[in-house]
């Protein structure tokens, strides 16, 4: 009867029962030309279940109690994992253990010392630390070899496990570089307001202001120097809070980004119609780029940061946006300024052009700062 | 030029803070007197006794599947009292002998359900019990997990069936509650909450635990019909008991911050941290409070989700869609739509009112109604009576917040 009781009570405890944490190891290998280093933090209170620490049975473990079993840790521990170079045994040792924090309460750090026979071409880990004890225990594994981290996790299905270095240092770096790029690139292309911010600046860049009408540009290099100008003080700005926004020095509520962005977009392309900034337009992009920088940084979040390698992620995807707006750049200032004589380029282009990407901006801007949604996409 | 100055500081800087959150820095205790851990009994503790003689007696003969099953049983005990899952690993390890054989004794096969289901593996844990259940029809904890794990699946019929089982196996009390559960799920809310309190009365010899239960389920039922006066007094019997429940604690914190009473969910779960369904009410109340105790407990809030996913492990969806919408922010579109898809990814296993919920509020959070068509199915389907999920659906039809 007691154990229809237990099991319709735990009816209500049925799922929500997680607290606390389940048992983790922390398992920090580092491969390097003159050798292989490691950290490995192991609760304590998982080894007071196998080995007891508590020596005075009054529930507390001290540092006293810890230190004077430090052999009996270090050798139950390494009885429990062994490494391979290229097929070869490697010996482990533990020169030195300190304590750390986790969530889940204190834990010995087992300094590794690891001798292996040669510099491994593929390293093989054999992990089964409290395996007969808490099948539910996992090695959190995080390898960095070749410039490169790799994470994995050991249980009761995944034992042993072969990591080709060569690879673990291409998984790093460069290949996570040119991912946060490639996302750079695709996401100036797929975010139209950032497009169309430049755009609404570019557009009269191949034109002058002279007695209150625009006129056609003298030289492409006057153009060209304008269009430097601007696309440079876009970049720097948004770079800036772009590092910020990323690092967690400054963070705003992305709806009020959002709507900052539409914002900075209707007053662009109004400018061009009704100017009121002309010869200073990199001044605006300067500005108005600060807050583009809050938006790309709220993809960049929402793509997931590698530990570790934050600088990477950074400087990829800003470098992936430069590209792509230099792309729409070399495809915007030859022809621009191939038809700014042209009364289409003056009349449709740029007042037209302007007037639309202000009223599209617009929507957005009523969309944003009031949660609606008002365009069909 | 300090600013360039900061700026060049941190991006010195920002390599090692990022890693130095994942490995933070040993150190070596400046005493051999520091404590660094706080075991969660004593060794003298006879809880911790029963289970170290218990634990010997099984070293000593491994293949004695009595033993076996009992200090399995004693393990998950210590789950539902401390909502510590450490225990559901050790109860595993007590069953490895039969953890992997096919068809392993009925009493083994249900403790394995029992474990298995912790882990949100329902259909493996169903499989264990209807084959336990054929070999012992008389097994009423396999009957009752049976119900259980319906109810979380929203299968009430499977669940009403469960239910007629356990009602031939159990006290009257029990009986009669089990039922009213799936009542109460199924548009007969208000006999549910009638029949379960004539139980209560009648049945006034039933052990705390039974009442407990009760009590918290009579008190649910009633929170959903929006009778809350008459739910807060369930909710405070059950609490009057003295036992110690993380679930009740945390649905009647859930019951105060719907209420606007956040001050109160401060004082009710003073100093149960340890636990994350309680640790994630605290920060909940301290947003609404605004005590400026939140920055600390949404870190350490954050660093248990992210501790739990570098292990693989996806049983802590809704809280941590919850944690996101309503610790890190509503008025976040980013945000929103990483709640909504903690939501949805959960609601995928899990189809309780309070999965339901959390779907709900997330996809009006992310203004995509579509995201919550199946709750609204549910809804339909059920006839479930629950004014707050109404609430929300009526918001979702006028397009968001």
């Amino acid at each position: 009867m007691r154990a229809v009781w237990l099991a319709l009570c735990l009816l209500l405890a049925l799922v929500e029962a997680h607290a606390h944490k389940p048992s983790d190891s922390y398992l920090s290998l580092s491969v390097a030309e003159n050798g292989i280093t490691g950290q490995w933090d192991i609760a304590l209170r998982d080894l007071d279940f196998a080995i007891g620490l508590d020596a005075d049975g009054d529930g507390n473990i001290t540092w006293g109690e810890t230190h004077a079993r430090h052999a009996d840790i270090a050798a139950y521990a390494l009885a429990r994992l062994s490494l391979q170079a290229d097929g070869q045994a490697c010996r482990l040792s533990v020169p030195q253990q300190q304590v750390d924090h986790h969530t889940d309460g204190t834990y010995t750090v087992l300094m590794l010392a690891v001798q292996c026979p040669q510099v491994p071409h593929e390293l093989t880990l054999d992990y089964r630390l409290f395996a007969d004890l808490d099948p539910q225990h996992r090695g959190l594994l995080n390898l960095s070899a070749h410039g490169g981290t790799h994470t994995a996790v050991f249980g009761p299905e995944s034992r042993q496990q072969t990591y080709t270095l060569k690879e673990v240092g291409a998984s790093g770096w460069l290949s996570q570089f040119i991912d946060y790029g490639r996302e750079g690139v695709w996401h100036i292309w797929i975010g139209f307001d950032h497009i169309l911010f430049l755009v609404s600046l570019l557009l009269p860049a191949v034109l002058v202001w002279r007695g209150q009408r625009w006129a056609p540009a003298e030289s492409f290099a006057a153009s060209f120097w304008d269009v430097a100008r601007i696309v440079t003080a876009f970049t720097v700005a948004h770079s800036i809070t772009l590092t910020l926004a990323t690092l967690g020095v400054v963070s705003l509520p992305s709806r009020w980004v959002e709507s900052a962005i539409a914002a900075s977009v209707v007053l662009a392309a109004l400018n061009n119609v009704w100017p009121l900034v002309h010869g200073r337009r990199w001044v605006v992009a300067f500005c108005f780029g600060l807050i583009h920088g809050f938006g790309f940084a709220s993809v960049l979040a929402d793509l997931g940061l590698p530990q570790g390698a934050l600088l990477l992620a950074l400087v990829g995807f800003n470098l992936g946006v430069e590209c792509g707006q230099l792309a729409i750049v070399a495809v915007f200032l030859p022809m621009a300024y191939t038809l700014r004589r042209h009364w289409v380029y003056r009349r449709l282009v740029l007042a037209g052009g302007s007037l639309v990407i202000a009223a599209l901006a617009a929507v957005w801007l009523a969309e944003r700062a009031g949660n609606l949604k008002l365009l069909p996409w | 030029m300090r600013i360039t100055e900061t700026l060049r500081h941190i991006l010195l800087w920002a390599p090692l803070v990022a890693a130095s959150a994942a490995w933070a820095a040993p150190y070596t205790p400046a005493s051999d007197a520091d404590i660094l851990e706080v075991l969660p009994a004593r060794a003298t503790d006879p809880r911790m006794r029963e289970l170290q003689s218990l634990r010997a007696a099984l070293a000593r003969n491994p293949q004695d599947m009595a033993t076996a099953v009992r200090l399995a049983h004693r393990y998950y005990d210590e789950v539902a009292a401390e909502g510590d899952p450490r225990y559901i690993g050790y109860a595993q390890a007590a069953l490895a002998p039969w953890w992997d054989t096919p068809a392993p004794p009925p009493e083994v096969r249900v403790m394995r359900a029992v474990l298995r289901q912790f882990n949100h593996q329902f259909d493996a844990a169903l499989a264990d019990l209807r084959a336990a259940v054929q070999q012992d029809p008389a097994n009423g904890e396999a009957w009752a997990w049976q119900a259980a794990i319906h109810m979380v699946q929203a299968d009430y019929a499977a669940a009403r069936q469960a239910c007629t089982h356990v009602a031939a196996l159990a006290t009257p009390l029990i009986a009669v509650a089990c039922g009213a559960s799936v009542d109460a799920a199924t548009g007969r809310a208000e006999a549910a909450s009638t029949t379960l309190q004539q139980a209560l009365a009648s049945q006034a010899q039933a052990s705390p635990e039974e009442q407990l239960w009760a009590l918290t389920r009579l008190a649910e039922i009633d929170e959903r019909r929006g009778l809350f006066a008459q739910a807060e007094a369930s909710y405070r019997r059950a609490l009057a008991l003295g036992l110690a429940d993380g679930y009740l604690l945390a649905a009647y914190a859930d019951f105060l911050l719907d209420r606007g009473r956040a001050a109160e969910v401060l004082a009710l779960l003073k100093d149960q941290g340890r636990s994350d369904l309680l640790l994630l009410r605290l920060a909940l109340a301290a947003r609404a409070s605004g005590d400026t105790r939140l920055a600390a407990w949404k870190d350490d809030l954050a660093a248990r989700f992210d501790a739990a996913r570098r292990r693989g492990d996806a049983t802590h969806q809704k809280e941590e869609s919850r944690f996101v919408l309503g610790v890190l922010g509503d008025a976040d579109r980013a945000l929103a739509n990483r709640a909504l898809e903690l939501a949805r990814q959960n609601y995928a296993v899990q189809r309780e009112p309070a999965d339901a919920r959390v779907l709900l509020e997330a996809a009006v959070a992310a203004g995509q109604p579509e995201a919550a068509e199946p709750v609204l199915q549910w809804m339909a389907s059920s006839h479930i009576e629950s004014a707050s999920l109404q609430a929300l659906a009526a918001r979702l039809k006028k397009g968001g917040r």
